[in-house]
């Protein structure tokens, strides 16, 4: 790790030392009390998210606050914002090893497992939304007794594709990287019940050097197709709007602009749960002001083209002379959703501008203030997106406005119960920094100094 | 992946039980009866139709009078209370068929019900699903017939039915670009 270069990390940040602060947590002490306690209040929120799903399969999608004009509301926004959470964890993973960042390695364990959880959880609210939930598997292209197969030209249909394969990729990934540290815990473990689990998940890893050579030649190929695919996936979603024929949706935009907003959501998210994760853990050697420096900066430069692509949408709505684009636009700024559409100006453009500076990139309460913003901001824009045009499309007949119900709100907020409760086992049971890889880049590091 | 093409799932070769054990291998197969005599609304209507009491009582007002298996013919019609048959091809309501478009058309009785005249117990020949239904309607010309072959108990392809066929659509006047449309069958 560069950082142990620049800045005098704690003793405990050796080889050894690494090895011992990330995988201690997991095969040594008992779970702590304020780890029951969250996982106990994760578990009782779960069960409140499959309350609300059960309950949504019983009644039907009537539950929601969806109307006749508002077609889609919360599950699709929720969908987006969470599938946009878990770009991020890839983008750390790949792309930043592609550009040989070194500080990626502290932070790209548990950043995919956000990706994984993150984009699991997006993956149910498409099919929550359905009318007929229990016909989802349609989407899939199956040889079937009807001959019928899936309207390759619907966006919805690419989406499916698009979560699906994401979803096994971010898995397969993850699960490459996740081998060598397996391998470690297997040999660390006192417990004949822990080496036999560890030992079977690590696929008999010796760390010999055709090992390693392999593993890392699969390992830069599978970052290499992570890139297009998550930029890809992340377009797709855009595409379920732009795709359309709707003022204030049909932009070419889109695609970009969804990716990057991802990416600003998906950083965000990642500071937070660092900043929880170096508490909870213990891993102040490792989660350093460096990566919250770094981290920082990326948030703040999507902020800004996250600014660049709303005046975009502006100046083109307004360029464009289209009346329809005009009203949306209009509706935007004086409609009823108007300080909605402030509030998330203000979030996604005004609070990431306090990352000018380096001693608030390193200041924890204003980086996780400003990163808890854009999350929410990342959310109201999601929704806005869909209410703004969908409430004010082309017949002004047709023009309603949205009511959230109280499934709305409670299916949003349970869905972080299980969130959390998949993070919890996650840095129970495996070591949530890739040890390996940090201790390469110390090694790296070493040799070059 | 073959489940669904069972007959567990499509109902293909099963022969449920009747209240009265019908026999169409005895009265078309023996007797020689034509499926209009009994099936009168399959010209005309979406329904081909089965027939009611008096249609049986035709003949067995006079014949085989005492016979027990036929008591509850006869306690149908006086009672006025139509006998209870069980459905042995069935289509979901969101599929419109419509059999006075497929007779007129020239696809006969026993392209979707087998050979019905030598069934003891009426069977559902055909698995009905709507891949099968797609099979002909995007390829009709192995199936059509002449307008006198459309009743016929048993009726075998000639040699040159590719060429027929492609004679039948135009003499029928089928409109073959439009047959797999989703509105034909799901309105």
């Amino acid at each position: 790790m560069s950082a142990a270069a620049t800045e005098p990390g704690p003793p405990s940040a050796s080889h050894a030392g690494v090895i011992g602060l990330v995988a201690d947590p997991v095969l040594g002490r008992p779970a702590s009390r304020r780890w029951w306690i969250a996982f106990l209040l994760a578990g009782l929120v779960t069960l409140g998210f499959l309350g609300c799903i059960t309950w949504v399969l019983v009644a039907g999608i009537g539950l929601y606050g969806n109307n006749t004009t508002v077609v889609w509301g919360f599950p699709i926004a929720n969908y987006v914002w969470w599938i946009g959470i878990g770009n991020a964890g890839t983008l750390i993973s790949a792309l930043l090893l592609l550009t040989r960042q070194p500080w990626r390695a502290a932070i790209n364990r548990f950043a995919e497992a956000m990706t994984l959880f993150a984009a699991s959880i997006a993956g149910l609210f498409p099919i929550l939304h359905l009318g007929r939930p229990y016909r989802a598997y349609w989407l899939a292209p199956y040889p079937n007794s009807m001959e019928l197969w899936p309207q390759w030209r619907s966006a919805l249909v690419w989406d499916f594709a698009a979560i699906a394969s994401y979803l096994i990729f971010s898995f397969l990934f993850w699960y490459l990287g996740l081998i060598p540290d397996l391998a470690t815990l297997r040999d660390r473990a006192r417990s004949r019940g822990a080496r036999l689990a560890y030992g079977v998940l690590a696929f008999g890893w010796r760390g010999s050097a055709r090992h390693w050579q392999r593993h890392d030649a699969v390992y830069r190929a599978m970052a290499a197709l992570a890139v297009p695919l998550v930029v890809s996936v992340h377009s797709v979603v855009g595409l379920d709007f732009a795709a359309s024929l709707m003022p204030g949706w049909q932009e070419s935009i889109f695609p970009p602009y969804f990716v990057v907003g991802a990416l600003f959501s998906g950083f965000a998210m990642v500071v937070t749960l660092a900043v929880i994760l170096r508490w909870g853990l213990g891993l102040q050697a490792l989660i350093t002001d460096r990566h919250f420096d770094a981290m920082g900066k990326v948030i703040l430069a999507a902020a800004w083209v996250m600014s660049l692509s709303y005046l975009t949408e502006w100046f083109m709505a307004w360029y464009g002379g289209d009346p329809a684009e005009r009203g949306v636009l209009r509706f935007q700024f004086t409609g009823p959703y108007a300080p909605l559409y402030a509030a998330m100006l203000a979030c996604n453009l005004l609070a990431p501008q306090l990352l000018w500076w380096r001693r608030l990139r390193t200041n924890l309460p204003v980086l996780l203030g400003v990163a808890v913003l854009v999350n929410v901001g990342m959310w109201l824009e999601r929704i806005l997106i869909i209410w703004n045009t969908l409430s004010h499309g082309y017949l002004p007949s047709m023009r309603r406005l949205f009511q959230p119900t109280l499934w709305d709100w409670l299916t949003l907020a349970t869905s972080f119960g299980l969130f959390a409760l998949l993070f919890l086992c996650f840095v129970r049971l495996l070591p949530a920094v890739a040890m390996h890889d940090v201790n390469k880049q110390r090694h790296e590091q070493g040799g070059a100094a | 992946m073959a489940l669904q093409y069972s007959p567990y799932v499509t109902g293909q070769g099963i022969t449920p039980d009747q209240p009265v054990p019908f026999s169409h291998e005895h009265h078309v197969g023996g007797l020689g009866l034509e499926c209009r005599y009994c099936h009168g609304g399959v010209e005309v209507s979406r329904f081909a139709g089965l027939p009611p009491t008096e249609t049986c009582m035709t003949c067995h007002s006079q014949l085989w009078t005492n016979a027990a298996m036929l008591a509850p013919v006869r306690r149908s019609l006086a009672e006025d209370r139509p006998i209870r048959w069980r459905r042995v091809n069935n289509l979901p309501d969101y599929v419109y068929f419509d059999h006075s478009v497929h007779v007129r058309n020239g696809v006969g009785c026993t392209s979707c019900h087998g050979p019905v005249d030598s069934m003891p117990l009426m069977r559902q020949a055909a698995p009905l699903t709507m891949g099968w239904c797609l099979g002909c309607h995007r390829d009709p010309a192995p199936h059509l017939r002449p307008e006198s072959e459309i009743y016929a108990g048993h009726w075998t392809p000639p040699a040159d039915q590719a060429a027929r066929g492609a004679a039948l659509i135009g003499h029928y006047g089928i409109r073959t670009a439009h047959l797999t449309d989703c509105s034909v069958c799901h309105r």
